[in-house]
């Protein structure tokens, strides 16, 4: 089936704006994605017809932000396959991750073992290094194979019993290589680990199933999914959710308080305390009811036709490799590539003025960029409104690049 | 294309790569890093003994606008202490306008940075290292 991406682009009114005479080329959705009108309108709805806090007041106002809130909770579990009370709003990828960390990682005992991958962003490793600071739990680092895969042959020989939890990206920010979910789950089971991923690459790539994954949390930020900043989820299985202790204390997380002892909500609620940040939830609850108007079959055909094109142009320049798979099989629109000679943040300053936008650097992730002793690469990361006249421009800025930087 | 940052004169310095490389036996080095975009600095200088620098050497691990900054750092650096590389600064914060007035030479050439803003590390990051060596 054909894509219209030209119907896409006129959702997404950013795309239309001409900076310095030049249309926007936006390839860095891996950092934060656009947003569609769907969610501008959520998010101007609540503000104009129904600002105000949610579930404290009797009067209508907020009520409808009550309503408004709990149905973006609703869409978030159906884009996921969930039900809404394991859907927790958090601030963010990093805050989610955070939070179990904390309350899950509160579970553990010196000596319980953690697994995470060279290939992580460093909100999948640190948050995990404080936990160790403050209890004792062994990290374990499962090392990526030479096109940036984390390689799972090596996973078998990391497991022991003492391995309570696997926690791994669903999609690599800086390769775009997809996890064996599959494989991860059957060898977690067999010590008993509970399984985490990092969503937050995947999740702006259409619905999921996190039901049928056999997973137990799952992570993801509201503003690379064409939602609003601020926002972000956890997913956990209810008897999780149900075992673990608050990360935060305040309003809205508690049964009943008295100084001799506070007794805490049930789920979702006992992990959000406070005001949460109730534009920008039904903001995301608007753009994964737009993510699900999309057919992604068609969708994801017409990111990878562009992946296609990015990776034989940049096989005709000289000096540019592809730092990662060369295929387009199980892998996401994420693609980092290097110019021998240029660095990375150079090629990204001469993109930007052909008026193209992407990031360069380490990602955020430092020890993949060490085991290939990389000061960073230039990624290109795409969404379903990009177009062909986006990877054109870039190839013609990679050129540019080539020649007159060296 | 709006292409004013990579100006032939920053390119030129870059590729000039004065003072690029290590000092056998240095009186002093120093390294600097820069957190948010991974650049790297290390600066190696031999001091006379009235605290003037006699050789310099430096290895960038960075883009253009560091390497650029370096090699012109490296090219007037003879001769000064730390008063005079102090001077020097004042020249580089004058081209991508954190100070008032007109750059000196080399560092006239950096010009086009001053609209970078993100990128104003990127040509300060030789002197804190070179501070640091000299401290
Ligand atoms: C794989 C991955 N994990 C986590 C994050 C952190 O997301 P956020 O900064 O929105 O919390 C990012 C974003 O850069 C990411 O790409």
């Amino acid at each position: 089936m054909s894509f219209d991406v030209a119907a896409v682009r006129r959702q997404f009114p950013i795309l239309s704006q001409i900076i310095d005479g030049q249309p926007v080329h936006y390839l860095d959705n891996g950092a934060s994605a656009q947003t569609p009108d769907a969610v501008l309108d959520a998010v101007r709805t609540y503000e104009t017809t129904g600002r105000a806090n949610v579930l404290r007041g009797v009067h209508r106002l907020a009520e409808r932000a009550t309503e408004a809130y709990e149905n973006a909770r609703i869409e978030v579990a159906d884009f996921l396959s969930v039900a809404p009370m394991e859907i927790v709003f958090t601030g963010g990828c990093t805050a989610a991750i955070n939070l179990v960390a904390y309350s899950y990682g509160s579970l553990l005992k010196p000596g319980d073992r953690i697994i995470v991958s060279e290939l992580e962003h460093h909100s999948n490793i640190v948050p995990w290094q404080l936990l160790r600071q403050r209890s004792g739990i062994e990290l374990d680092v499962v090392p990526v194979t030479v096109n940036g895969r984390i390689d799972l042959n090596a996973l078998p020989r990391l497991l022991t019993p003492r391995t309570k939890l696997i926690s791994l990206a669903h999609v690599s920010n800086v390769t775009g290589t997809l996890l064996d979910v599959h494989a991860v789950v059957t060898l977690a089971k067999t010590v008993g680990a509970k399984v985490m991923l990092d969503g937050a690459q995947r999740a702006p790539h259409g619905p999921l199933d996190l039901a049928a994954m056999g997973i137990d949390f799952y992570a993801f930020a509201g503003h690379k999914a064409y939602g609003p900043n601020g926002i972000g989820v956890l997913w956990a299985k209810s008897e999780l959710l149900e075992a673990m202790p608050p990360f935060l204390g305040g309003g809205s997380m508690i049964g009943r308080v008295t100084f001799a002892e506070t007794t805490w909500a049930p789920p979702p609620r006992r992990f959000e305390a406070g005001t949460p940040p109730i534009g920008p939830a039904i903001g995301l609850g608007a753009a994964c009811k737009w993510m699900r108007t999309l057919d992604w079959n068609s969708a994801h055909a017409h990111e990878m036709g562009l992946v296609e094109r990015l990776m034989d142009g940049l096989q005709k320049i000289d000096g540019a490799t592809l730092f990662g798979p060369a295929s387009t099989q199980n892998r996401y629109p994420v693609v980092s590539f290097l110019l021998d000679g240029v660095h990375p943040h150079d090629v990204a300053q001469t993109l930007d003025s052909f008026g193209v936008a992407v990031r360069a650097g380490h990602h955020c992730c430092q020890p993949l960029m060490d085991r290939f002793d990389l000061d960073g690469t230039t990624r290109v990361s795409i969404a379903p409104y990009n177009d062909n006249t986006d990877i054109d421009a870039l190839l013609t800025g990679v050129q540019h690049a080539a020649r007159t930087l060296r | 294309m709006n292409d004013q940052l990579y100006q032939d004169r920053i390119v030129s310095l870059a590729k000039a790569k004065t003072g690029a490389g290590k000092l056998a036996s240095p009186t002093k080095s120093a390294r600097r890093d820069n957190p948010l975009c991974g650049d790297r600095v290390i600066i190696d200088v031999k001091l006379d003994d009235g605290g003037k620098i006699s050789e310099i050497g430096h290895q960038v691990r960075g883009c253009l606008l560091c390497q650029a900054s370096a090699s012109a750092l490296a090219s007037v650096a003879v001769g000064r202490n730390a008063a005079g590389i102090e001077k020097v600064r004042l020249d580089a914060e004058r081209a991508i306008g954190r100070e008032e007035g007109e750059a000196g030479e080399p560092f006239s050439a950096f010009a086009p940075v001053k609209a970078h803003k993100s990128r104003h590390e990127c040509v300060l990051l030789p002197f804190e290292a070179l501070k640091d060596a000299l401290s």
